[in-house]
């Protein structure tokens, strides 16, 4: 087996993710836009936004996630992509990594980068405890991506899959959810939540490429 | 073990006799149970007073939720592996039965705890929070079959969203267990035997194995009621195909 099927897809899927409109300004619009409405609709107050402003950029990158994950196996679906690379031999559950990795890498990351800008909005302290936040959106991110990869490819062949794939993933955000917002916060249990939250993350990283393989498969039938 | 109830014949030659069953022992368990439980058993006036008398639904529907959705996981498993249609049959009939146990569980629960707590509902409580959860994971369950075109791509979509989400339950519980909980500790099942005055253990006793032999009864009927789809379909192919 040569591992090239696998980078392959990464690239197409990488290609795909910055071609689809607008590079990486479109999930970028998306996120800034959901998290913007926010102020209108619970007021400007600025005490309430510094303490709601962490978990909205949570829920922000949750969404932006569903939205960008709708499509990553439909299209290989339709377009016989996806029975060819089955046919490569390389593991499938690899293929679906190297593509959910492509799309968090194009989509995922850039709107962990942007959240420091986003979190002074929100009337944060400018510190570099933004940055830490930053790295926990962007490792947050990677398990919202992979557990929302599984709804995408068990999805595949559902015309209109995108409000599927949210009722799906949505519970299995949970985790990753909690532990990220409580590591932002000073209560009980802050100091460790990171640590669940980059634990959460492997687990996703471990689990749901084989569950992405499966549902593959059985798109591909 | 499986493959011998993985017959269809032999489960309904069973179910045949064992749904009923589970109907009869079931309203003679709850009707005992909710008697005693409504009419019969002191109030706790610490549990809120008669409202306290809600636990001999709730707590069962409670233990159903979960009991349901390890049934279906497991039901998907041995389907996943061993490819018997029975398993099948059975993890998409416990799905709606599962929703509305779990249906159950929340709302008795919101009418328990608006007197006692104050609140119908409360964010930072993990049982609550788990148990909706569960809600959705069903619901989750229920719209992919639903929006599979075949049976076998329905079957397979199930079994491995019940997969994925059994082994993320755990972790969705422990996640909301770093909340401070409202809710009261376990009082029946501990490491030192049960906590609750007996007077109120076998009534609540009596529901819990009640409302199991009733889900297991209704199980066992939307099964038959599936096998019987089948049996009509494959018939009236054969029919079309026959001229």
């Amino acid at each position: 087996m040569s591992p090239a099927p696998i980078f392959s897809a990464f690239r197409q899927a990488l290609g795909e993710a910055w071609a689809g409109g607008a590079g990486a300004l479109l999930p970028l619009g998306f996120f800034a836009g959901a998290a913007v409405l926010v102020p209108l609709g619970i007021g400007t107050d600025p005490q309430t936004l510094r303490a709601v402003g962490p978990g909205i950029l949570w829920v922000a990158l949750a969404l932006s996630s569903l939205v960008t994950l709708e499509r990553i196996f439909q299209a290989d679906t339709e377009d016989g992509t996806l029975d060819l690379w089955l046919q490569t031999g390389a593991p499938a559950s690899a293929i679906a990594a190297a593509k959910t990795f492509a799309h968090w890498l194009a989509a995922g990351l850039p709107l962990a980068l942007l959240s420091p800008l986003l979190a002074l909005m929100f009337q944060a302290e400018a510190s570099t405890d933004l940055l830490r936040n930053a790295a926990l959106y962007g490792l947050g991110g990677l398990a919202f991506y992979f557990w929302g990869g599984v709804g995408a490819a068990l999805s595949a062949t559902v015309r209109r899959g995108g409000l599927l794939i949210s009722l799906i993933a949505l519970p299995l955000y949970v985790p990753t959810a909690i532990f990220g917002a409580l590591s932002m916060t000073h209560g009980p249990g802050s100091e460790s939540a990171p640590l669940f939250l980059a634990a959460s993350t492997l687990f996703a990283l471990a689990a749901a490429p084989f569950a992405m393989a499966a549902a593959l498969r059985l798109a591909a039938d | 073990m499986f493959s011998w109830f993985a017959n269809p014949l032999r489960f309904m030659r069973l179910s045949n006799w064992l749904a009923p069953l589970c109907y009869a022992l079931a309203a003679l368990l709850i009707g005992w149970g909710l008697w005693q439980g409504l009419w019969v058993v002191p109030k706790d006036e610490y549990q809120g007073g008669d409202i306290m008398r809600v636990m001999f639904i709730h707590v069962p529907a409670a233990w159903l939720a979960m009991a349901s959705y390890m049934a279906m996981a497991v039901m998907s498993f041995i389907w996943f592996i061993w490819r018997h249609e029975v398993a099948d049959i059975a993890a998409k009939s416990i799905a709606p039965l599962g929703a509305v146990w779990t249906a159950i569980c929340l709302a008795t629960g919101s009418i328990w705890g608006k007197p006692t707590w104050g609140t119908w509902w409360q964010w930072d409580d993990a049982r609550m929070m788990s148990v909706l959860f569960m809600f959705f994971l069903f619901l989750g369950y229920m719209a992919l079959r639903a929006s599979m075109d075949t049976r076998q791509k329905a079957a397979r979509a199930g079994a491995i969203l019940a997969m994925v989400g059994a082994i993320n339950v755990p972790l969705i519980k422990f996640s909301v267990d770093l909340f401070t909980s409202l809710h009261q500790d376990s009082s029946v099942i501990t490491a030192d035997g049960p906590k609750m005055a007996a007077v109120y253990l076998w009534p609540l006793l009596a529901s819990g194995l009640g409302h199991t032999l009733l889900f297991a009864g209704l199980t066992q009927t939307l099964m038959r009621a599936e096998i019987w789809d089948r049996r009509t379909a494959q018939a009236n192919a054969k029919l079309m195909a026959e001229g």
